[in-house]
Parts: C-alpha cells; sequence; structure tokens
C-alpha cells in the first residue's frame, strides 16, 4: 500500500502486512481470483438493481434516483475501537437531547455563557414553535447519524451530527444481506456482529417514546414525501421491516384529537410518526402553507401530547455547523464529561485571532459557510488555485462571520477491489443511534461510504462514492 | 374614565361556504387569560358545524384550540362569551415571563420588516433617552403619518406596504410600531384582543395594538390607532410576533368553494 503512505490505511496500517482484524480476510482474498471476485461484485450490483434499491444521502435530495455503487471489500471495526466509537456516540447522542431540551426551555448554556445567543438568536434552525415543547422522555432526536472520519489507528474525529432524519441505514441493511447472500464463507470465518435486527430495535425504541396517550401496543408509522422522494425506498423498506403502516400526508387526518390514519378498517389513530419529511414540510398549518407534503394541525396535536413525532422538529438547531464547533462544550456542559469523541479542530472567523490564523493558512484549510450545505461557498484550501484563494481571502475579510476554517483531513483508506486487485479508497462511517427513555442503543455497524476515484477525498454519493458494508468484529 | 371596568363580552365569528367543506380545522386564540390587572370572571366558546380538536399553551403562553369542521358543512359559527375584570394599568403589563428569550421580539417576521418606508418613518427616532417616552412619540408619529382608515385594498399587508399606502387600521398600525421598534432595537410584539368603544355596543370588529419592552416597566401597550395606552376598556386576548401569531382564528381547508365571513362583536360596561 505504498500508493498514499501519507495516509493511514485500516487494512494495511502504514505497513504492507495487514492488520489484526483485517488478518483473516486478507488471507481469504489472496486465495481467490480477481477475476472471479470482480465477477461476483456484478452480481451484488444485479442484485441491489433487483431489490431497487436507490436512494440518496441527507442533504442531496435534489439528486435523480440511482444505484449507489458497492463495494465487495469490507470495512472492519475492532470490538475494542468500536467500544469506545460506541461509548463516545452514546455520550454525544445524550448531550444533544439535553441541549435541545434546554434550548427550547431555559437556555442554562446560553445563561451561563457557554454559547453565545446569537448563535441561537441568528439561527433559522431554531424553531419558536417549539419552545416550551417537552416530548416524551425529553427525546428530541429519536435517530441520529454520526458522521466519523479516521485519521490514524487511533484517531477518530466527528465530522457531523446528523440529528434531523439521517438516511443510509437501508444501504447498512442491504449491505450486509448482500455479503451474507454471496460471501457465506466469510461470516462462518470472522465473527461478525448483526445489524439486521436494527429495524425491530427502531420499533421498539420508537415504541418506547408513545404519548402518555397511548396505554398499550403503540401504533407506529412512517410518513414519507411519497414516491419522487430519493429516499422513498428506504422510508418503504424501514415501514415493511418494521411492520407499520407506510403514510403519506393526504392518508392523515385529525380525528377525536389524534392524528389519524385512513385504513381498511376507518380512522386509526397514530401514537408515534417516524417522519421522514422535514420541518418545513410537516405541517402547512404552522409551517410552510404551500406544503402538499405534511399533515395540517399535526404540531397541534403534538403539542396537546397526542402524538410523539420522530424525530421532533427543530432538531436542526443541533446539528448546524456553527453549534458543531461547540459540541465539547455541549458535552462538558450536559454530561459532566470531557467528549469522548473529538470535534475536527474548528475556527470560528468571527473571533478575530481565529480569523488571523485562517488568513495566514488559508491554503491549507477547508473553509466552509456557517449556514451552507451540499458543498456550496466551500474552498478546498490544497486543491485552489491561487485566484480562488485571493477571491476567497477577500470574502472571509469582508464578512469573517460567516465562515468557519478546518484542517484538510487525512481520511484514512479501505481497498477497494479494483481491476487489478486491492486499491486504498477514502472512507467515512455513519453509525446509527437510537434514543428511547429507555438509553442510547448503537446498531453495531454503519454506513461506510468511500471515494472510488483514487486520491478523492469526497465520499458523496454525487461525486462517485460507494459504500461498504461495516463489519465490527466480536471480542 | 373609569380605572376599573366589567365588560361584557359576545363574539361570533360566521362562516359561509357556498359548496360543502370535505374537511378543514381552525386554530382559535380567543381565550384572554386573567393577570394582574384582567380576571377573567366566565368565559365559553361554542362552535357550531365544528368540534374542538385539543387545546395547548403556545410559546406566547395564548390558549390555542384546534377545531375541525364536521364533514360536508357548509356552516360554521364560533361564538365566544364572557364577563372580564379589567382595571387601567396605563398600558404596563409587566416583566417578561416564559421562556421565550427577548431577542425573538426583535426578529422581523415577513410583515413585520423595515425597509426604506419604515426606516424613513424612524429616522429621527434613537433609541437613548427616555424609552418609553420615544415610543409614544412613535406612536404618535406613525398616526400622523398613516392615518387611519377603514378603505385598505388588502388585509394582511405588510409594514412596508402600510407606509406607501399611507392609511390604515388598527392591525397595519400595529405592524408598523412593531416593525420600527425592532428596527430600533427594541422587543415589540402584536396583542389581539377587544375594546370596548365609548359610544356604542356593537362594536366593529376585535382590535389590535402593539406591546414594546422597556428597561424599567417589561412590556408596555400602545394603541397607535387611538394614540393611547390600553386602559380599562381593553381585553388583551393573545399575543404574538405579528398578526399571523395572534389572530383570533387562523385554518386550512380542503375544497374550492368560496367563504364569507360575518363578524358580530358587542363589548358592554356591566
Amino acid at each position: 500500500m505504498a500508493e498514499s503512505p501519507k495516509f493511514y490505511d485500516e487494512m494495511y496500517g502504514h505497513g504492507d502486512a495487514a492488520r489484526v482484524p483485517y488478518s483473516d480476510y486478507a488471507k481469504w482474498f489472496s486465495g481467490e481470483e480477481v477475476g472471479n471476485l470482480r465477477r461476483k461484485s456484478s452480481q451484488a450490483e444485479a442484485l441491489f438493481r433487483l431489490t431497487g434499491i436507490t436512494f440518496n444521502v441527507y442533504g442531496m435530495e435534489e439528486e435523480t434516483e440511482r444505484l449507489i455503487p458497492f463495494d465487495i471489500v469490507p470495512r472492519i471495526i475492532t470490538a475494542k475501537e468500536w467500544a469506545m466509537l460506541e461509548k463516545g456516540i452514546d455520550q454525544r447522542v445524550r448531550a444533544i437531547n439535553s441541549f435541545l431540551h434546554d434550548i427550547y426551555h431555559r437556555q442554562e448554556i446560553v445563561r451561563a455563557g457557554r454559547i453565545p445567543e446569537e448563535m441561537i438568536a441568528k439561527n433559522d434552525a431554531f424553531l419558536p414553535q417549539m419552545i416550551g415543547v417537552a416530548p416524551p422522555g425529553n427525546i428530541y432526536t429519536h435517530i441520529v447519524g454520526t458522521d466519523l472520519v479516521r485519521t490514524g489507528e487511533n484517531e477518530f474525529y466527528v465530522l457531523e451530527d446528523n440529528a434531523r432524519t439521517p438516511s443510509g441505514v437501508s444501504y447498512m441493511l442491504e449491505n450486509r444481506e448482500t455479503m451474507l447472500h454471496m460471501f457465506p464463507e466469510l461470516f462462518s470465518r470472522n465473527k461478525v456482529r448483526r445489524v439486521s435486527h436494527y429495524p425491530r430495535s427502531l420499533r421498539r425504541s420508537l415504541s418506547a417514546c408513545a404519548p402518555p396517550v397511548c396505554l398499550e401496543n403503540p401504533v407506529v408509522a412512517v410518513l414519507t414525501p411519497g414516491i419522487h422522494n430519493s429516499a422513498y425506498y428506504e422510508h418503504a423498506f424501514l415501514a415493511d421491516q418494521m411492520g407499520v403502516e407506510l403514510v403519506e400526508g393526504q392518508d392523515l387526518r385529525v380525528i377525536d384529537g389524534r392524528v389519524a390514519m385512513r385504513t381498511t378498517k376507518g380512522y386509526e389513530p397514530i401514537d408515534v410518526l417516524y417522519r421522514r419529511v422535514d420541518d418545513e414540510f410537516l405541517d402547512p398549518m404552522n409551517f410552510n402553507p404551500d406544503s402538499v407534503l405534511g399533515v395540517p394541525g399535526i404540531l397541534d396535536v403534538y403539542r396537546a401530547g397526542g402524538i410523539t413525532i420522530a424525530n421532533a422538529p427543530g432538531t436542526g438547531i443541533a446539528d448546524d455547523k456553527a453549534i458543531y464547533s461547540y459540541m465539547p462544550e455541549i458535552v462538558e456542559f450536559y454530561t459532566g464529561e470531557k467528549a469522548i469523541l473529538k470535534n475536527v479542530p474548528t475556527w470560528r472567523c468571527s473571533e478575530p485571532e481565529a480569523l488571523q490564523y485562517v488568513l495566514d493558512n488559508l491554503p491549507e484549510l477547508v473553509v466552509k459557510e456557517v449556514h451552507g450545505s451540499g458543498g456550496y461557498g466551500m474552498l478546498v484550501g490544497p486543491a485552489a488555485s491561487k485566484k480562488e484563494l485571493a477571491a476567497f481571502r477577500a470574502k472571509l475579510e469582508a464578512k469573517p462571520g460567516n465562515y468557519i476554517a478546518q484542517p484538510t483531513l487525512s481520511l484514512s483508506t479501505v481497498p477497494i477491489l479494483a481491476k487489478s486487485g486491492l486499491a486504498p479508497r477514502h472512507v467515512d462511517l455513519r453509525p446509527f443511534a437510537l434514543a428511547s427513555p429507555k438509553g442510547v442503543e448503537i446498531i453495531p455497524g454503519g454506513l461506510t461510504r468511500v471515494a472510488l476515484k483514487k486520491g478523492s477525498l469526497v465520499v458523496n454519493s454525487s461525486q462517485g462514492g460507494g459504500t461498504k458494508d461495516t463489519w465490527v468484529l466480536e471480542d | 374614565m373609569n380605572n376599573k371596568m366589567k365588560l361584557k363580552i359576545s363574539h361570533t365569528t360566521s362562516y359561509h361556504y357556498d359548496k360543502p367543506v370535505p374537511y378543514a380545522l381552525q386554530q382559535l386564540r380567543l381565550r384572554p387569560k386573567s393577570r394582574p390587572n384582567q380576571a377573567v370572571l366566565a368565559w365559553d366558546i361554542n362552535i357550531a358545524g365544528g368540534r374542538r380538536q385539543v387545546s395547548f399553551e403556545d410559546e406566547h403562553a395564548n390558549t390555542v384550540d384546534l377545531i375541525s369542521f364536521e364533514p360536508g358543512v357548509q356552516d360554521i359559527t364560533v361564538h365566544c362569551e364572557g364577563e372580564v375584570d379589567v382595571s387601567d394599568n396605563a398600558g404596563v403589563t409587566g416583566k417578561h415571563l416564559g421562556f421565550v428569550p427577548l431577542w425573538l421580539f426583535e426578529r422581523s417576521t415577513p410583515l413585520t420588516v423595515a425597509g426604506p418606508n419604515v426606516r424613513g418613518l424612524v429616522s429621527e427616532f434613537d433609541k437613548p433617552k427616555d424609552t418609553l417616552e420615544m415610543l409614544h412619540e412613535l406612536s404618535a408619529h406613525i398616526l400622523e403619518k398613516v392615518p387611519y382608515s377603514t378603505d385598505q385594498t388588502s388585509s394582511e399587508l405588510t409594514a412596508e406596504q402600510v407606509v406607501e399606502a399611507g392609511h390604515g387600521v388598527c392591525q397595519d398600525h400595529a405592524h408598523v410600531f412593531i416593525a420600527a421598534a425592532r428596527s430600533l432595537g427594541i422587543p415589540a410584539r402584536y396583542v389581539s384582543g377587544y375594546l370596548m368603544m365609548d359610544d356604542r355596543v356593537s362594536q366593529d370588529a376585535s382590535h389590535a395594538w402593539a406591546e414594546a419592552h422597556t428597561p424599567g416597566l417589561g412590556w408596555v401597550g400602545f394603541d397607535i390607532s387611538n394614540g393611547i395606552s390600553p386602559d380599562a376598556r381593553y381585553v388583551r386576548v393573545a399575543t404574538g410576533l405579528d398578526y399571523l401569531g395572534a389572530a383570533p382564528v387562523s385554518g386550512m381547508r380542503y375544497g374550492h368553494g368560496t367563504e364569507n365571513m360575518l363578524v358580530k362583536l358587542q363589548v358592554e360596561q356591566q
């Protein structure tokens, strides 16, 4: 793996011998014929086409439906590594839920001076309609997808906390299913922790968040924007796997103080709605009046305690880029512990010293707009021309408060099956966490996204990224 | 002017549709609350043609009733009746309470953006000196530049459009005042309620005014249209960032029929 010695390779470390978690896989691989594996890889793709899985990860909703390439080389995580990640994610998810409760109530963290007031006051993700609303168990974000990157043997960083409606979990499940089908022998040789219970865990976790009005057997449903949404497959898949109804806004009415869905037996009240519709479109009576995807009055029923909405409206205030830079403070403030998982060091250009540092080191940094998304208005220093750097410098000086900067991370690599055999490519990881009053459950594994282009650090599916099965090994 | 009054209120809002309505919801912000200078002795809401689904307290402590229409109705009537003791407190409603941070009342909403028109109106005003005195001057200045008139062309005008039009009703005045106050860095909010006009029992419509937050007194009301601060003739019902957040009735319905609304309001002293 001498190709990119600068980067940590999860299979080979910085050397030539496979690391312990990959040693069995490497042995198995050396006994296989590349041509044969490539044929199997095409079969896997055909399998995906057959099931019809298409989706786009959060923040790329504008993309048209497409199949995301699947790579057959698994990404392997040791029990010890996972134990640390699990603890770190658990801590972060608990902190985020406490933060959300605080932000929509007394705002102690602002009063204590740990977060500047304007971070909340000038933030569009703050929903005034959620002020004073305490959902069952004070759980605001029920399903979290924490994006992690690795830069070394023991170096993990959180890239972002997706606390709104993280997607991609169907890929985690289908990737495993496909691997089990194509390479059953690998799973008898390696003790890989299961992920297939995710739908059951999701249903149990959502049920545990039922409102007090529900006395027994909570009715759960999945709300989708409909068949034209890029993640529709995932919505239908999860509803099917959980054994609950998949509904659209037009199927729902406010009846007897509850939100009820049309069924063959008439209207049935819903206790917990797992909604995959964004806040803005959720309720035309309370948010965007032009929305035809939502359920009029659902927020009123919610505020009266007649339904649980997962994730709660207004959770975006916790995963916004500007708030992200305060996550270490947030974790400490609410848990009394130091954050186990590190944030990527972030310079807030609103602070003069930070701005000076950023201006002095611009060619090495990644600069992002505080409220931007989807990579717009972003500068990748090492890839920018002199002219681009100069233009961005002017923008930074004119409106420093609009930007944050981060070092360019040396993302770890995991090999993919390329034409001539294994070749390292950069990866990230999105594990999925479920929060309920009973605690936080993190599924051992997650979605590994991989940049299929050599040298590329962009793992997004829209930029030629693919996915891998993610193995967490048993102790 | 008495500084204590017992007001009897009867407020009926009727809607007629030329076609049956398959499904509709309305949010009512029609329940006044007891507070230091306002004691609600009795208050009832009756709905004909619809039913109450849920009630909750919104972020501004307004009690909201969500009602649904009976399927297929063409007429719905919301009738409120009650008695309220009010005492004159020179418009002061007091200290800011609840979880809503004061900065929220400095954020403009689509109806209360201070553009060139509103900014022009406040160009000679400055935040310093006595805030209370300044707000009274601002209120008078708005009434002078934008006199009261009911020949409006449209409801739900923005503050900018109202200044442009050069005249307005109570709702418009409140929006201009709120936009102006916020542009000066003063938290301000919209109030909907009832006013007993001295010369009559039947009132045209429910009333609206504004409140601004001052350092010493807390929230103080300004009835721009009448050039005074609310006294014992004013019943405060709901507050919000603008009309949309405090509207007595707001809703949505499926179907294509046209709507006719009729309001009957009586406010009399007992």
